[in-house]
């Protein structure tokens, strides 16, 4: 356990270490001067960072492209949701059935991907496809709702972790643990021999085999590792919004949404992820504000403007926001 | 049920089908060669429904004859996209370049939706009620004229792909990048030009889709998805193979909505995509790599 803890530390420079307690601590204590509506934007920016983080194992770390993401995060949300309302079974115990679904659809669609050697563009298809697939699939499921929604019980009372139940602020720590927990895995992934047989299958799948790497079992792990993450985000969306509809959270809008912070913040990067989140996340509102204020705020002017933002980052800068700031600011690590 | 019906339902999903077919032509075009895939395909042909509709609207022009001048149009559109933006992206990884035509579709979506609004627009031509009756069948004149229209451009296509020079020059660049360059070919304007050629042909899909459905601006990442499905189930890079996925996507989606319930087609379209994925992932009419 200690060794374990050692390597977490590994070549991070003590400066690094003060700028995340002092990113975590800031975090830890915002509730305290924020209002509601604060607290629901930093709400969203945890969301997204945490989901953004799970999505990164696969493309950052292994290099499969998935644009159906969503798939994840529906499946998980359902699960929780219909064992929760349907069976009584509370989210702390539903969660592991949502886990395991979302698990088995990774598992699923990873081993006929990687079996059938589908890569590349054709296996971002394939993602997308499945995705596309159980949104309609779910449309029509009459039992947990159909296209007509999947509602949870909106319930006014103290923080209950058990049934995650409770005010703004308790979903808010929720997610905020999640997305520290999240970080740390991952920090302890990429310093894994795991971690390094990822990198090499991302950066050269052919010279990975050659090296012996048995690559099919590898990039399923990857697959069912990210996919079982991204169903916590699933399972928090679900009790945290109260409703569920097919046409929304399994749209490839969402899978979309949800990979824009870490391509912005830093594909691959450990603290990539939650840069772009927060950076996209807040500037959104920003804009939003500024809309309204001046009384632009006809639909679509917001998207446009994120389209802008993102044609800027892609161009100029493709390795994302956090490599070039990180040198920036002198955290680069010892090596 | 009538095998009347049957047969109806699926002449017409086969003629909807070659317009699928022509749009998807466009994507198969531009993959085949730039090798970059246009995420923004959809929305370019959202675009060209757009002209349409306007030109039908302001000056009571058909659709069928705007093709020509919105395929020219889109033509300019696609050329400068792709020798300002796209061209420094070719040779960056995958996910970079999908990332650039997301924030491409995303512009032109709401673009759209701000010039526009959110309602559905159509055109309303003098012959949309028009059918003519082979037979036991009854066709739709719009869905008549609809897929000769798409079949004339695929044709032209096709010529201007076998017998033009440019075209001859564009498929040297797809077989052999290095080999067409060594010649002294201009790659990169030629990338331009290939990507003009897939707008345009998508913008022609576009003027004659507005015959067949409402135009709203949020419709194009549907069929941008729809255009990949049809590709990919006939073999990215094979011309012939785009219509016919085509075809066979359009008449899935027409006897889904016929035995099951319509809102469930597009099920059908990916569980034949899985299906082609695994089975023969080069697509039915594609080359093995």
């Amino acid at each position: 356990m200690s060794r374990m803890l050692r390597r977490l530390g590994e070549g991070v420079s003590n400066r690094a270490l003060v700028a995340l307690g002092l990113v975590f601590a800031a975090l830890l204590l915002a509730p305290l001067v924020s209002n509601g509506y604060v607290l629901s934007v930093l709400i969203i920016a945890l969301y997204y960072a945490y989901a953004g983080q799970a999505w990164n194992v696969m493309m950052g770390f292994c290099g499969q492209l998935s644009l159906g993401h969503s798939l994840y995060v529906g499946v998980a949300a359902y699960a929780a949701a219909i064992f929760f309302v349907k069976w009584n079974v509370p989210p702390v115990i539903g969660m592991f059935a949502a886990i395991a679904v979302a698990m088995a659809f990774g598992a699923v669609i990873g081993f006929l991907a990687f079996r059938f050697s589908v890569s590349g563009v054709y296996f971002a298809l394939l993602t997308i496809a499945f995705a596309e697939f159980t949104r309609i699939g779910f449309d029509h499921f009459t039992w947990a709702g159909g296209s007509g929604g999947f509602f949870l019980k909106v319930e006014d009372r103290a923080a209950d972790l058990i049934t995650l139940r409770g005010p703004p602020i308790m979903f808010y720590y929720v997610m905020l643990a999640l997305t520290a927990l999240a970080f740390l895995f991952c920090r302890m992934l990429t310093q894994s021999r795991v971690g390094y047989y990822w990198f090499a299958i991302r950066e050269d799948q052919e010279a990975a085999q050659a090296l012996g790497i048995n690559v099919f079992r590898y990039k399923m792990l990857a697959v069912i590792v990210s996919s079982g993450m991204t169903s916590l985000a699933g399972v928090f969306f679900a009790f945290y919004y109260n409703n569920l509809f097919p046409e929304q959270i399994f749209s490839m809008a969402r899978s979309i949404e949800l990979i824009l912070g870490p391509i912005i913040g830093g594909l691959g990067t450990l603290f990539g992820p939650i840069l772009g989140a927060f950076v996209l996340t807040v500037l959104a509102d920003l804009v939003t504000e500024v809309l309204v204020f001046t009384g632009y705020d006809i639909p679509g002017v917001k998207q446009v403007f994120y389209g802008l933002c993102l044609a800027v980052v892609v161009i100029w800068l493709p390795l994302g926001i956090w490599p070039p700031l990180k040198r920036r600011l002198g955290l680069e690590g010892r090596s | 049920m009538p095998a009347d019906l049957i047969l109806n339902v699926a002449v017409g999903g086969v003629l909807t089908g070659l317009v699928y077919g022509l749009m998807a032509l466009g994507l198969s075009v531009i993959f085949g060669v730039v090798r970059v895939v246009n995420f923004a395909h959809g929305e370019m042909m959202t675009l060209g429904m757009y002209a349409a509709v306007v030109l039908f609207g302001s000056f009571g022009l058909d659709p069928l004859l705007m093709l020509v001048p919105v395929a020219a149009a889109l033509f300019v559109i696609g050329y400068i996209l792709q020798s300002t933006l796209i061209n420094p992206f070719v040779n960056r990884p995958e996910h970079s370049q999908f990332m650039l035509l997301v924030a491409v579709a995303m512009i032109m979506v709401n673009g759209l939706l701000m010039a526009f609004g959110p309602n559905a627009r159509n055109t309303l031509v003098s012959y949309a009620l028009d059918s003519y009756q082979v037979g036991p069948v009854i066709i739709d004149a719009v869905r008549l004229y609809a897929a000769l229209a798409a079949l004339a451009v695929a044709v032209a296509l096709f010529a201007f792909f076998k017998l033009t020079p440019t075209g001859k020059a564009i498929r040297a660049c797809a077989d052999n990048y290095l080999g067409a360059q060594v010649v002294g070919l201009n790659v990169k304007r030629l990338y331009a030009f290939t990507f003009g050629v897939g707008a345009a042909c998508v913008g022609a899909a576009g003027c004659i889709m507005v015959l067949l459905i409402d135009v709203t601006p949020q419709i194009g990442p549907a069929y941008t998805l729809l255009a990949f499905v049809i590709v990919i189930v006939g073999g990215l890079g094979s011309m012939p193979g785009a219509l016919l996925g085509g075809i066979l996507i359009g008449l899935s989606e027409a006897l889904a909505g016929l035995f099951f319930v319509p809102s469930a087609k597009g099920m059908f379209a990916f569980a034949i995509l899985v299906l082609v994925l695994l089975l023969r992932p080069q697509g039915l009419l594609g080359k093995k790599a």
